[in-house]
């Protein structure tokens, strides 16, 4: 089997994709991904001003035509997208949770009933559960 | 209520993830409370009776205002029940009545012996489960991913039953709202340190009833495929 240029790039974005997914998060992933955007944004103006470039890049890695290089492209750019979103997508949701068992807690009634245990303990003072509840709170926080 | 009836169990408490279980939970929550006096089921947006039905039967209930998903469920449980300073375990118990009083019984006494902080149940140590072939092996298939990706060894990871110390519920933060919770609390359990010790664990067997009803509202071997794309694109 012989590996044109261009599928030897392909599947090592899809590749760098899936692994950016999997394993990094934060501010770098942020930062490469606004850089990578400017730098579109420059090669978009780029190839406007001079179309030809995309027929160079297409010999460049083995395909024919510069009209399909912007195909695999967009394949990719959809890949990314789809996997960022659902990324993000699921930060919302662990957000959400989260605000949902709040209310859901702060709502419910409190795990032992207060009422008449005859005598045996008298009075566990409502004063301490208050900041005992406070406390459990900040620790979540 | 009876909640004085079994003083010897206070300081446990059955941890019920509950949606649409109308039929069954409040006999399931009657029969727990038998043994165990401290039900907290959360009911996760059902939308028949389940929470009044499980309310009826002496269980308390923490209502989540939209359905989140039983992993979700689960960890509200867990804060509900650190919201008792008096609780010493949780029990992790389904609501269709698959899971055997007698079982937890054995598992919360083989937790106060002190040695372990964790005990899984397990449908694999004896004979008395009888899950369909297709199912045992898909439990397989997971129960080997569950081992090569975790630090612990079992041979049942997906057992809805476990008893819970504390200190291990404290450091439990389930992020994995639906299904692939159950890898996920084995990960966190498996990487855990308490006093500057690995968490122990032990598995007991258990029975798992397979009767006709929960049968016909068990998860699709289907969701085996959705449980492991989740845990991948975590």
């Amino acid at each position: 089997m012989n590996l044109l240029l261009i599928q030897i790039v392909l599947i090592g974005v899809v590749l760098a994709i899936a692994g950016r997914l999997v394993f990094s998060r934060g501010v770098r992933t942020q930062a490469v991904r606004r850089l990578g955007l400017v730098g579109f944004a420059a090669f978009a103006v780029w190839s406007i001003l001079f179309p030809s470039v995309w027929n160079s890049i297409a010999h460049l890695v083995g395909v024919g035509r510069g009209t399909d290089v912007v195909l695999y492209a967009l394949v990719l750019a959809f890949l990314s997208f789809t996997l960022t979103s659902y990324m993000r997508f699921r930060e919302l949701e662990n957000r959400y949770t989260r605000l949902a068992r709040r209310i859901a807690l702060d709502e419910a009634a409190p795990p032992r009933d207060p009422v008449a245990e005859p005598a045996s303990a008298p009075a566990p003072a409502p004063a301490p559960e208050v900041p005992a509840q406070e406390a459990a709170t900040n620790d979540d926080a | 209520m009876n909640d004085n009836l079994v003083p010897g169990y206070d300081d446990v408490w059955l941890v019920v993830p509950l949606y649409n279980e109308a039929a069954v939970i409040a006999e399931v929550v009657r029969t727990a409370r038998l043994t165990f006096p401290h039900v907290v089921c959360v009911d996760d947006g059902s939308s028949d009776d389940s929470a009044r039905e499980a309310e009826s039967a002496g269980a308390k209930v923490v209502r989540h205002p939209v359905n989140l998903g039983q992993g979700a469920a689960l960890q509200t449980g867990f804060e509900y029940a650190l919201s008792d300073p008096g609780m010493r375990c949780v029990v992790t118990f389904d609501a269709d009545g698959q899971h055997q009083v007698d079982d937890v019984v054995v598992m919360v006494e083989r937790l106060r012996r002190g040695d372990v902080q964790v005990v899984f149940g397990s449908r694999f140590l004896d004979e008395r489960t009888k899950p369909s072939p297709l199912k045992r092996l898909v439990l397989r298939l997971a129960v080997a991913y569950t081992n090569a990706t975790t630090k612990t060894r079992l041979t049942d990871a997906h057992n809805g039953l476990r008893v819970i110390d504390r200190r291990v519920v404290q450091q439990i933060h389930l992020t994995q709202d639906r299904m692939a919770h159950a890898s996920e609390l084995v990960a966190q359990i498996g990487s855990m340190q308490i006093d500057g010790h690995p968490v122990a664990y032990a598995e007991e067997p258990v029975h798992i009833l397979y009767t006709d009803y929960s049968k016909a509202k068990g998860q699709s071997l289907w969701n085996s495929i959705n449980i492991l794309a989740e845990l991948i694109l975590r």
